[in-house]
């Protein structure tokens, strides 16, 4: 757990970057500092490691005030990753990532075959083991980051806008696999970063800052989106948050209506949409019934791509809309946690349940 | 063709007891070099990687090492042997002050100039200033450091030719006996062991440059390779204004 009590960072030149800050990032969660640029995240972010020193206020990590002991020995129990990954260009990937458990004095060898187990978590080949960090991509150096940080095994970890420097396709991958590696690993994290989709996407909590380091707000995402306190964090959170917002309110309480199926090789039905299936009942696409000319039987070149698929129990109000939104015949196509075809769903029953749903959601 | 016949006689190479040949020159005029070397490291490395690594004092130590640079080194040696007299000191600490400034200014352009996020990244992980010197800034530094040092080496090989003017050997005799008996191939041979044993010497250390420095910096190492031309040349330059 980090604790901020009225922490405030004046520089020497007078700039006040961070301004009477109170927050507590809990533990084992993912907490979001998110602002536009020069609002004081980094430098937040920096005093949790004592890479900055407060100049007034308190500000403990698991309960010891990060002023108390010294600087290095606080730092080796804080897994930090930077923008860039900042890698030691002169070592291996493998030596790199064993920085800190040699440092804490258990041994190249020892720090080694650590560093190569957690190569695999988090996704590189260990065939890059022996490579330098100039031989890798942006995103293959990001994640090297994320190892090092990891390799002394921290309960806590700084993240300052570690995927920025890559392009969104590959940045979408790495946070998937953050929060992967998160609901095994439990740690305390606080992550930096620019971009209110990546904040509210990875954050349990997400702090706004505004310009002058004062926090704007400190909330759960799907309350950010729901009830923004003030015009400045409603124009942050951006447009469509409305939309967005779905995406945090369960849709258990929808009703799976009918849907009409055909198979392969079946032959084409009277009239209506219908959702066409493989031997195991797997949804392949939408055939427009009627009469058709050549053949009377459904084969691959009459299928119309389907839109998203809405699974059962597990999907969010968004995912719903947008299932349905998005097939060809107006109704989404609902599938059970096999993939198996288990219903469909319409835009008016998520409209109909949405009532509900905020009724039954506690950050609501 | 007649300074070809001097330097491939194997009398020349032996000479007798009274008159030294190539053979024993070569070994003295490396010798020195390697004793200035050696001296010039032990208050170079320290001095530039201490001021390197902290920040402080940086602008002095280039203008003193700049002024120093410009001292003539034959005038120095003059002004060393009035002090000091004959023997060895007077051009070694001429030559020592001769190559202080490249490796001073390499090492503490080398640390000075590691990517400020590495040592961030470095500090960040916990490391304390010595780890930080030694793991992260001098690994870093280490091809402007033997960028330092081979245009040191290359300055001194060529000027440790003057410790023959105050009685002492090395490859300077050849030139100094060449030219005051009007002994050309004698002269021109001496100047051309001279540069060959500097050419040597530099080949072998960019030998060992790619033996120490990370393959991961290689290709900043290879940077350096237009500013070591220039050096050579500058070299060979002073070479013949103080020989003449
Ligand atoms: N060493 C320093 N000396 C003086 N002012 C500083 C220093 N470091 C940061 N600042 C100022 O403090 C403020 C906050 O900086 P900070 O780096 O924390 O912003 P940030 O939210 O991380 O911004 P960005 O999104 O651009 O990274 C800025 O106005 C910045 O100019
Ligand atoms: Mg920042």
């Amino acid at each position: 757990m980090i604790e901020f009590r009225g922490v405030t960072k004046r520089f020497p030149d007078g700039t006040v970057a961070v301004h009477e800050l109170d927050l507590v990032a809990e533990q084992g969660r993912i907490t979001v500092f998110v602002g536009p640029s020069g609002c004081g995240k980094t430098t937040s972010v920096r005093m949790i490691n004592r890479m900055i020193e407060p100049t007034s206020g308190e500000l403990r990590v698991d309960g010891r005030d990060v002023l108390a002991g010294d600087p290095a020995d606080l730092r080796r129990g804080i897994g930090y990753v930077i923008q860039q990954a900042g890698l030691f260009p002169h070592r291996t990937i493998v030596d790199n990532i064993a920085t800190v458990p040699v440092l804490l004095g258990r041994g190249r060898r020892e720090g080694r075959s650590r560093a190569m187990e957690l190569m695999e978590t988090v996704g590189l080949d260990p065939s890059m083991a022996r490579r330098y960090p100039n031989q890798l991509s942006g995103g293959q150096q990001q994640r090297v980051g994320v190892a090092r940080a990891l390799a002394a095994d921290p309960p806590v970890l700084l993240m300052d806008e570690p995927f920025s420097a890559v392009d969104p396709v590959v940045r979408e991958n790495l946070q998937d696999e953050l929060l992967r590696l998160q609901s095994e690993l439990g740690k305390t994290i606080v992550f930096v970063t620019h971009d209110i989709d990546e904040a509210i996407k990875l954050g349990d909590k997400v702090a706004v800052f505004r310009v002058g380091g004062t926090l704007a707000q400190y909330d759960e995402p799907g309350v950010l989106l729901s009830r923004p306190v003030d015009e400045f964090v409603d124009t942050f959170v951006g447009r469509d948050r409305g939309y967005r917002g779905l995406g945090f309110l369960s849709s258990d309480t929808i009703p799976i209506g009918e849907l009409p199926t055909v198979g392969l090789g079946d032959p084409v039905p009277e009239q209506g949409w219908h959702a066409v299936l493989d031997g195991e009942r797997r949804p392949l696409g939408w055939i427009d019934g009627g009469h058709r000319p050549g053949g009377a039987t459904v084969s691959e070149g009459d299928v119309v791509p389907g839109g998203s698929l809405y699974p059962v129990g597990s999907g969010s109000l968004r995912g719903a809309l947008d299932a349905a939104l998005s097939s060809p015949s107006g109704r989404g196509v609902a599938v059970d946690a096999d993939g198996r075809v288990a219903g469909s769903i319409s835009a008016d029953d998520v409209l109909t349940a949405l009532p509900d749903a905020r009724r039954h959601d506690p950050a609501a | 063709m007649t300074y070809l016949g001097w330097l491939f006689s194997s009398e020349n190479w032996a000479g007798s007891a009274e008159n030294p040949g190539i053979a024993q020159r070569l070994v003295e005029h490396l010798g020195y070099t390697a004793l200035t070397l050696l001296i010039a490291l032990v208050i170079a490395l320290p001095l530039g990687a201490w001021i390197g690594h902290t920040g402080r004092g940086g602008l002095m130590v280039v203008g003193i090492a700049n002024a120093l640079r410009a001292l003539p080194t034959l005038g120095l040696l003059v002004l060393l042997f009035l002090a000091v007299g004959l023997g060895l000191l007077g051009p070694l600490i001429a030559l020592v002050i001769l190559a202080v400034p490249p490796l001073l200014a390499g090492t503490y352009s080398g640390v000075a100039n590691v990517d400020p996020s590495i040592v961030d990244a470095a500090k960040g992980m916990g490391m304390r200033g010595p780890e930080v010197l030694f793991k992260v800034e001098l690994p870093n530094a280490l091809p402007l450091i033997i960028g330092g040092v081979r245009s040191a080496l290359l300055q001194v090989i060529s000027t440790a030719t003057i410790a023959a003017y105050v009685g002492l050997g090395g490859l300077g005799r050849f030139i100094l006996d060449g030219l005051s008996q009007r002994d050309f191939p004698q002269m021109i041979g001496g100047s051309i062991l001279v540069a060959l044993l500097a050419i040597v010497a530099d080949l072998l250390l960019g030998g060992l440059q790619r033996l120490l420095v990370s393959p991961g910096l290689q290709q900043r190492g290879a940077q350096a390779g237009p500013g070591r031309l220039r050096l050579i040349r500058g070299g060979a330059g002073t070479d013949r204004a103080r020989a003449a």
